[in-house]
């Protein structure tokens, strides 16, 4: 084998390789989406949708009780109250049911809010239909203002047998300076 | 259970090292170096299989290592001059294979079974959101029985005095040390036996009753995890975890934990204690922890300064210390001593929102401290340290703050 | 076998600063690594010896709890990073081509570029730890662990986060172009005659390691891509406020990190199966199980990252698969341990110094491989999980692991690099003394794991006070053990000792011996013909 010939069958090796690597690092971004339709199958991360269900339950499961409790949690740099009006109610599959959220801004300034749901078990989060929720868009809220935020759900009839109890949280951030961020 | 062969051998190691320790700890109902059975069924099944696999891998172990000293043994130079020379056999190699196959299975049979179970968080008779801080837990009573509105909520940090904590052998150099530098002194106080582990609002939870944790966090990730129970998990930011545990009747008492997922700079200093008590001890302490929540703030005004004062220096080095030093020198958070923000006039205001409704790093205690403690602590760090404004704070002050 | 009377149609080896800047020689630049490795080893090892000066006794002593944790991050960064990653690179670089009977590697400008990033990658990282130190801890270093999950180091990170994942990107292209380098060489430079399955494993197990490097080093890359841009461009991978996941910076990271471990192994199981066969004097045993034992620990490796976060709280079957398939690698894992020993079994075994790092490590290997499959099942993980019974298992592994193995081909090669054999005696006193002190570091950890002692913990509850003080003094002591080899490295640079034959192991096999002992600057000019 002469030199010249060697010399091409490197370059040519080498080229596929960095071919190679610089895929893996659009691999790497490419895990951003793939992990969220993972989450969605599989219910990995216990993430509800996050647009809202345009159909509506094909029909209700009246023999079956489901519990379904709703805690709050602020993240941090948040201070104003952060509630549901109901703890937990009792529905069963396939019922519309309506649950009111109360949140409020004590400070002197507006601020924009994202409340990010996650559901627990995980598993459950693909039978979570919201036709309407606050967590779906930014909430602004101006100084001193408290705002009653509506969501209205139905659990899909498919729910399996063995979830009994469901726990549904949102978690409220303060997002005004990411807000500033990405707008400048 | 605590007399395996294992155990044993490694007992007589232990006492083997100890001899000759100046400072050996005598925590006797605490197992020293295997993992602990803990109290529930749960955390008895995970001991049980950690004994299983223990044994398993102690005998492929064994028998890896003997094969190894006979070998070396009986085919070193002296004793077999001539090798031989197999470097195949078809056999053996399908054996070492198969086998292991083997074994893993039998290991993965007993495995599933008990994560299937440890799944099940339906039908708690308890529930209790566990919200990691930086560097403190956060307890709050969801449902309990049919009550669903118990509305009790409440901070644990670390009851382990500082001075405990912070011994510096070191002054000046190359190593930065913080809080610990104006510390420096001739004599420590002792350790208490449960160091780093007494936190001073203790969980409590009832025997004999199934209590489901929703497990979450506010800032980083931490990891919730109390050994006896049997295992951990994550809080995570933005997302809820559950995890669960029944203490059997009988076995109330208190357990400890630490958190167990690196959370920044107090990672090591954030304890769980949890306090297991009947379930009519358990009913009680609810309902006064209810009406404790209920009631009416307590606004009746200091007598003097040093009646706030006092009051403020216990709360500032439970709480304000970690971040801001012993002596208000500053760490992570401000320095008060003889800073413009703790003397000067103007900012009194500011200083009271400050504790409130937090800025940037700084948490809103407005949640956590009584109007009475925020006004306490608010005179302390304006009159410590030789700050010495003589402002005296009164609760009402604090309740009207905007 | 032709190469000593080549030498002189070649210009010789340029003299002082520049023969090593521009190096574009294997064996300078293999040399360069090796010195480069042990640097960081003993720095990182410094950083140790910091936080096991801390741990001696329960209480805050030496130092804060926030300039703790910059130390546990930095001593593991540079450990994987600076110290066993270009460790096995340039055993790589020095005896690949002389195994293949390849004149050099075959992109030698690139492999000169491959090396000489790797200091200043570690300058930018390390100089955020002396302004940390010198500083009294600000600004400070980066303190979120080797593993720098988000938010901690996103939202949470100091100032420093910035060089960090600037030296991140350095080391990752680092690795990338080394790994090419090895793979081109392996698969257009190899001597006639020299079929894939006539590789001494060394080189086998190399070509798989570089294609694990080139599959994941970019994803890392890509973590701390997207940790950047959270930091700095408002996007929100890993943060719930903006609709990220943190859950995900960790799949992304174990995606690389668990590739990673089999990086730091599996060069290593291909020098142990060099050394044993030589001095058992008898061909290694199953030596195409051991190439698809390799390659199938490699293909595994991508399928089992999650087990790493069974806390995070995944659903029971993502869990089982990840227990299941993590236990599964213990199978291949397992036929390297045996045939090692089919290897030893009625051979005719002499202990020299390689022989005793080997075996040690077949040993001490075997533990922590043992530990892993414990940590595997997951209920019990739940209780494991990060307790110092992790630190255990993956120091086993990775010290007693890798480390001894570097150890083992550094006394087996240095003949051949230096010319003279190392000094026994010294050799001798660095094993036995690295050997017990290392057990007395690591073993005890078991304990305060199980006990229930969490890693990364700047102080500890009473009961674990007794064996921290033992793990401390086992530290320091295998620490200034690693003095005694520095010793050895200096005496064989300067060629003061016994003068070393071509064939310096009596019944060692390899085109390596072919050559004279110091290796020529050049070798193979004109390809060797193996039979």
């Amino acid at each position: 084998m002469s030199e010249q010939n060697l010399h091409q069958r490197n370059q040519r090796t080498l080229r596929k390789l960095l071919i190679w690597a610089v895929a893996m690092f659009g691999f790497a971004f490419a895990m951003v989406p793939f992990y969220d339709v993972i989450c969605d199958i599989t219910g990995l991360n216990g993430k509800t949708s996050t647009t809202a269900s345009t159909e509506g339950p094909s029909r209700v499961v009246e023999d079956r009780t489901v519990t379904v409790e709703f805690i709050t949690q602020r993240g941090e740099g948040v201070n104003g109250d952060f509630t549901a009006a109901t703890r937990r109610v009792k529905v069963h599959p396939g019922e519309i049911t309506l649950v009111n959220f109360f949140v409020s801004n004590p400070k002197s300034s507006d601020i924009i809010t994202q409340s990010i749901p996650s559901v627990s078990p995980g598993e459950a989060a693909r039978y979570l239909h919201k036709t309407q929720c606050f967590c779906f868009d930014q909430q602004s809220l101006a100084a001193g203002e408290r705002k009653k935020m509506p969501m209205i759900f139905y659990l899909d009839p498919e729910l399996p047998r063995h979830i009994n109890t469901l726990t549904l949280s949102y978690t409220i951030f303060d997002v005004t300076d990411r807000v500033a961020a990405t707008n400048n | 259970m605590q007399s395996t062969l294992f155990h044993r051998a490694a007992v007589g190691l232990t006492s083997l090292m100890i001899s000759g320790m100046a400072v050996a700890s005598d925590w006797t109902e605490r197992s020293d170096l295997n993992l602990r059975p803990g109290v529930t069924e749960s955390s008895q099944e995970v001991y049980d299989l950690h004994t299983t696999i223990l044994w398993i891998v102690t005998i492929i172990g064994l028998l890896v290592f003997g094969l190894i000293l006979i070998s070396m043994i009986r085919h070193r130079r002296s004793k077999n001059p001539t090798p031989s020379t197999f470097h195949e056999n078809v056999f053996l190699e399908v054996l070492w294979t198969v086998v292991p196959f083997v074994i893993l299975i039998a290991m993965a049979v007993p495995a599933t079974r008990v994560l299937i179970e440890l799944d099940d968080t339906s039908k708690a008779e308890l529930t209790v959101k566990v919200t990691g801080h930086r560097w403190k837990w956060e307890y709050t009573y969801l449902t309990y029985e049919d009550d669903n509105n118990i509305g009790v909520s409440y901070m644990s940090n670390l009851a382990t005095p500082i001075e405990q904590i912070n011994n510096p052998v070191l002054e000046g150099g190359l190593f930065p040390y913080g809080t610990a530098k104006d510390a420096v002194g001739s004599d420590f106080p002792e350790k208490d036996k449960n160091y780093n582990l007494n936190a001073d609002n203790p969980l409590v939870l009832p025997s004999g009753q199934k209590v489901r944790f929703l497990i979450t966090s506010s800032d980083v990730i931490h990891s919730f995890w109390i050994p006896d129970f049997g295992g951990k998990k994550d809080a995570i930011p933005g997302f809820v975890n559950e995890t669960w545990t029944i203490v059997p009747e009988g076995k109330e008492g208190t357990y400890y934990g630490q958190c167990a997922e690196l959370c920044g700079k107090n990672h090591a200093f954030m304890p769980i204690e949890a306090k297991v008590v009947s379930q009519d001890e358990f009913k009680t302490w609810l309902a006064a922890k209810k009406e404790e929540a209920a009631a009416a703030p307590d606004l009746t005004p200091f007598a003097d300064l040093d009646e706030a004062m006092e009051l403020g220096e216990q709360i500032y080095a439970g709480t304000c210390a970690v971040c801001h030093g012993n002596n208000g020198q500053g760490g992570v958070g401000v320095a008060f001593a003889g800073s413009d923000f703790a003397t000067n006039e103007e900012h009194l205001d500011e200083h009271i929102d400050v504790l409130i409704n937090g800025r940037a790093a700084m948490p809103a205690f407005g949640a956590q401290l009584s109007p009475r403690e925020i006004a306490a602590v608010v005179t302390y760090e304006r009159n410590a340290w030789g700050n010495d404004t003589g402002d005296l704070i009164q609760p009402q002050d604090v309740q009207d703050h905007e | 076998m032709s190469t000593a009377a080549h030498d002189d149609h070649h210009h010789h080896a340029p003299k002082g600063l520049k023969r090593w800047l521009f190096s574009t020689n294997h064996k300078d630049i293999g040399t360069l690594y090796l010195w480069f490795s042990f640097a960081m080893f003993m720095t990182g090892g410094l950083l140790a010896m910091v936080i096991r000066t801390e741990l001696l006794e329960p209480g805050m002593q030496f130092v804060d709890p926030e300039f703790f944790n910059q130390m546990t991050t930095v001593h593991g960064l540079a450990m994987v990073f600076g110290a066993v990653m270009p460790g096995f690179v340039g055993l790589a670089n020095w005896m690949i081509p002389l195994m293949i009977g390849a004149p050099d590697m075959a992109l030698p400008r690139m492999n000169n570029w491959s090396f000489w990033i790797l200091p200043f990658a570690f300058l930018i990282l390390l100089s955020s730890v002396f302004m940390s130190a010198f500083g009294a801890g600000h600004p400070a270093a980066p303190n979120f662990g080797w593993t720098f999950y988000a938010p901690l180091s996103t939202e949470y990170g100091p100032p420093s986060t910035d060089l960090f994942i600037l030296s991140v990107h350095m080391m990752g292209i680092s690795s990338i172009m080394g790994a090419i380098n090895v793979i081109v060489t392996v698969f257009n430079l190899r001597a006639p005659g020299m079929t894939l399955m006539k590789m001494p494993l060394f080189v086998w197990t190399w070509l798989i390691t570089a294609f694990l490097l080139i599959a994941v080093m970019p994803v890392l890359a890509g973590a701390v891509t997207m940790m950047l841009t959270d930091r700095h461009f408002g996007t929100s991978f890993f943060s719930a406020a903006g609709g990220g996941d943190p859950v995900l910076f960790q799949h992304i990271f174990w995606f690389f990190g668990h590739p990673e471990v089999y990086i730091m192994i599996l060069p290593a199981f291909g020098i142990i199966s060099a050394i044993i066969p030589t001095f058992a004097r008898k061909p290694l045993f199953g030596y195409a199980s051991m190439v698809y034992a390799t390659a199938s620990i490699a293909l595994l490796s991508f399928v089992v990252w999650a087990h790493h976060m069974f806390t995070v709280g995944m659903p029971l079957a993502g869990t089982l698969f990840f227990m299941y398939m993590t236990m599964l690698i213990s199978v291949p894992t397992g036929v390297k341990v045996f045939n090692w020993v089919a290897t030893m079994w009625r051979g005719s075994m002499t202990f020299e110094l390689p022989m005793k790092w080997a075996i040690a490590f077949v040993i001490l290997f075997t533990c922590g491989g043992l530990s892993g499959l414990m940590l595997a099942i997951t209920p019990v993980d739940f209780q494991y999980h990060d307790t110092y019974f992790v630190v255990a298992h993956f120091h086993y592994v990775l010290v007693s692991g890798a480390v001894f193995s570097m150890f083992a081909a550094a006394y087996y090669w240095l003949p051949k690099w230096s010319g003279v054999m190392p000094n026994k005696l010294l050799g001798e006193l660095h094993f036995w003394s690295s050997l017990i002190s290392v057990n007395l570091l690591f073993f005890p950890m078991h304990f305060v794991g199980l006990a229930g002692m969490p890693r990364r913990y700047a102080d500890y509850a009473l009961q674990f006070a007794d064996y921290n003080f033992w793990i401390s003094i086992g530290g320091f002591w295998f620490g200034l053990s690693q003095l005694l080899f520095l010793a050895v490295c200096i005496l064989c640079a300067m060629k003061k000792g016994e003068k070393a034959p071509a064939r310096s192991w009596e019944s060692a096999e390899g085109l390596e011996w072919e050559v004279p002992s110091p290796a020529p600057f050049h070798t193979y000019d004109t390809p060797p013909v193996v039979k």
